[in-house]
């Protein structure tokens, strides 16, 4: 096919290297090459999903062979479902107070531990991280023992009225409980994300500032915080996702108690399709969650794009 | 002045270390009282045991079957993991190295669909595999593995591929490799830093990972060892002693782990956030 003359210029490469002109041998090379992945992402992610917005029409209670398409009969169900939107606006407020906590937390410590030389730097970063190594599940025991006996144990010995009692049978605190868990959970990761940035800001620029006269706060203010912008985005957007979407360590902290006071939005969502078998009205919640996490995820992105300076 | 601002930075250490003090102190207290029974804990979670038995971790060993759980989640994070990094670096070199439009449209899709949240699919996912009866086994939940983890490492290393000069592939296949070979001796070596990145975040959340396995494996015998964990702690809710050994022998080999490829991890994780 090669003759050994075969004087190789840049457009006979690309000729090689696009060997394929035949429909079936495209068709071999792609399935050689991408089709493990194809065949898994279509039938794990595109089918469901499809599947899944045909569901919402419909009234399946997942058993039965036959069903009615029922319109959008599932939507009004969930618009009018105090449940749900109780369990929304929960999840809502636990998002708000996470991003911010975890976002303002993890840039402190990434701040400080890339500052002037503290001792043991690496080991604070390598300690500050450790939770993000273990699952949700295992975590959420961990604090429900934390929670339950030792809180409780301090609050009783030295007469702290708020600490005596399990914060997580007291529905005015339980949310509060996830909070402090995720917060615990994620800051030492965001920390990671914000050293990464942090040791990008170019050193000259921080000392020209220095020369200029600003003081600590202000170069942190002016300088070093507009740079920090495409760091925050990636962080913000990650707490918001995973915030959305929190279902382990609410399983296992919680469980949605007491009196669903913590239920957030995924457990309830798994609830109405998978015990209460009412598989049309959860996907319809699913469905609905997600254009909402899309929607305020590409509107956080777009909107803090525009936030973002040239070093 | 100097003093001032020496003694200020040892307060911000000594701040730090009581922070990290407090941080890490949740796995102390697991620690300490998987070594007592269930009365010490309750007269008092904060002193040491009376005596340094081990029968919680051997009741806590035997009885929720570490063994198998751990010999469970090994199999499935490995293979899952291989499968993943091997066949989407495939994928985004095919990608990257020919212009067919259906490859951009599935780049396209691939990309758009990391917006996808698991639990806008678990339910149908659950229906469709349920209804072939497909659920109940190891292999599914790898296969779903490669379906949820394909995405991002196609993206993964489709930004990596790109930069790669096409003068070393060009070499090779006018030698008479094929594109197969030629993947395989040349690019994939140079991937090396991309997979190790790709290999470690997917570990992490394989390795932890709840919510699908506990949809997909229904028997014990094939349970994960976070399922095992959380299904024996609803078994014996109030034997404390015997769920902090639990708790305990799960989060140790995630410990040793990270004790020897801390760097490593850490690295992953900044480069896995900055590329994404």
């Amino acid at each position: 096919m090669f003759p050994a003359f075969f004087v190789c210029t840049k457009s006979e490469v690309q000729r090689v290297l696009a060997l394929e002109k035949r429909f079936i041998d495209k068709l071999k090379t792609y399935l050689i090459f991408a089709g493990p992945t194809t065949l898994a992402f279509l039938t794990v992610i595109i089918l469901p999903f499809l599947f899944g917005i045909y569901l919402t029409f419909t009234n399946w209670d997942g058993i039965a062979k036959a069903y009615d398409f029922v319109g959008f009969s599932n939507y009004v169900t969930v618009f009018r479902d105090d449940a749900f939107w109780r369990s929304f606006l929960l999840t809502v407020k636990y998002v708000a107070y996470t991003v911010v906590i975890v976002n303002t937390l993890g840039f402190i410590l990434a701040y400080i531990l890339t500052g002037d030389q503290v001792p043991g730097q690496n080991l604070l970063r390598t300690g500050f991280f450790v939770p993000n190594l273990i699952g949700g599940i295992i975590l959420g025991l961990v604090w429900r023992f934390i929670f339950s006996n030792i809180l409780v144990f301090i609050g009783r010995q030295l007469n702290i009225s708020f600490l005596s009692y399990s914060w997580l049978t007291n529905p005015d605190k339980v949310l509060w409980t996830l909070v402090i868990v995720s917060v615990w959970q994620y800051s030492g990761y965001m920390m990671i994300i914000f050293i990464a940035g942090l040791v990008n800001i170019p050193k000259d620029l921080i000392e020209a500032a220095r020369i200029d006269g600003a003081n600590g706060f202000q170069r942190l203010r002016m300088l070093i915080l507009p740079l920090m912008v495409p760091s925050f985005i990636v962080t913000v957007f990650l707490t918001i996702q995973r915030g959305f979407m929190v279902y382990d360590v609410n399983l296992a902290l919680t469980q949605g108690g007491p009196f669903k006071t913590s239920e957030l939005i995924s457990m309830h969502v798994y609830e109405k399709a998978f015990l209460a078998q009412q598989y049309g009205v959860g996907q319809s919640q699913a469905f609905f969650l997600f254009l909402l996490v899309a929607a305020i995820s590409v509107t956080q992105v777009y909107f803090s794009k525009k936030l973002e300076v040239e070093a | 002045m100097k003093a001032l601002k020496r003694i200020g930075s040892i307060l911000k250490t000594v701040c730090l270390y009581a922070l990290l003090a407090v941080y890490l102190s949740p796995f102390a207290f697991v620690a300490v009282n998987a070594f007592k029974s269930r009365r010490e804990i309750l007269s008092n979670p904060f002193g040491l045991p009376q005596v340094w038995s081990l029968s919680n971790f051997i009741n806590a060993f035997n009885r929720m079957g570490f063994v198998s759980a751990f010999v469970n989640s090994l199999i499935i994070t490995v293979f899952s993991v291989i499968v993943i990094a091997v066949f989407s670096a495939m994928t985004a070199y095919l990608f990257v190295r020919t212009n067919w439009l259906f490859n951009k449209v599935m780049f396209f899709a691939m990309v758009a669909a990391m917006l996808i949240p698991f639990q806008a699919i678990m339910i149908p996912l659950v229906q469709i595999y349920g209804g072939l009866n497909l659920l109940n086994s190891r292999w599914i939940l790898v296969y779903m593995y490669l379906g949820f983890g394909t995405s991002f490492a196609v993206f993964l290393y489709h930004g990596f591929i790109k930069s790669i000069p096409l003068e070393l592939e060009e070499a090779a296949l006018i030698d008479g490799c094929s594109r197969l070979q030629v993947f395989f001796k040349i690019v994939f070596p140079l991937l090396k830093s991309t997979t190790i990145t790709l290999i470690i975040l997917n570990v992490l959340w394989i390795w932890n990972d709840f919510l699908l396995p506990s949809l997909v494996l229904i028997s014990p015998a094939n349970r994960t060892l976070p399922l095992t964990t959380f299904y024996f702690h609803g078994t014996y809710t109030s034997d404390y002693g015997l769920l902090m050994a639990a708790l305990a022998l799960t989060i140790l080999p995630v410990i040793i782990f990270y004790a020897f490829l801390q760097k490593h991890i850490i690295k992953g994780v900044m480069e896995g956030a900055i590329k994404a």
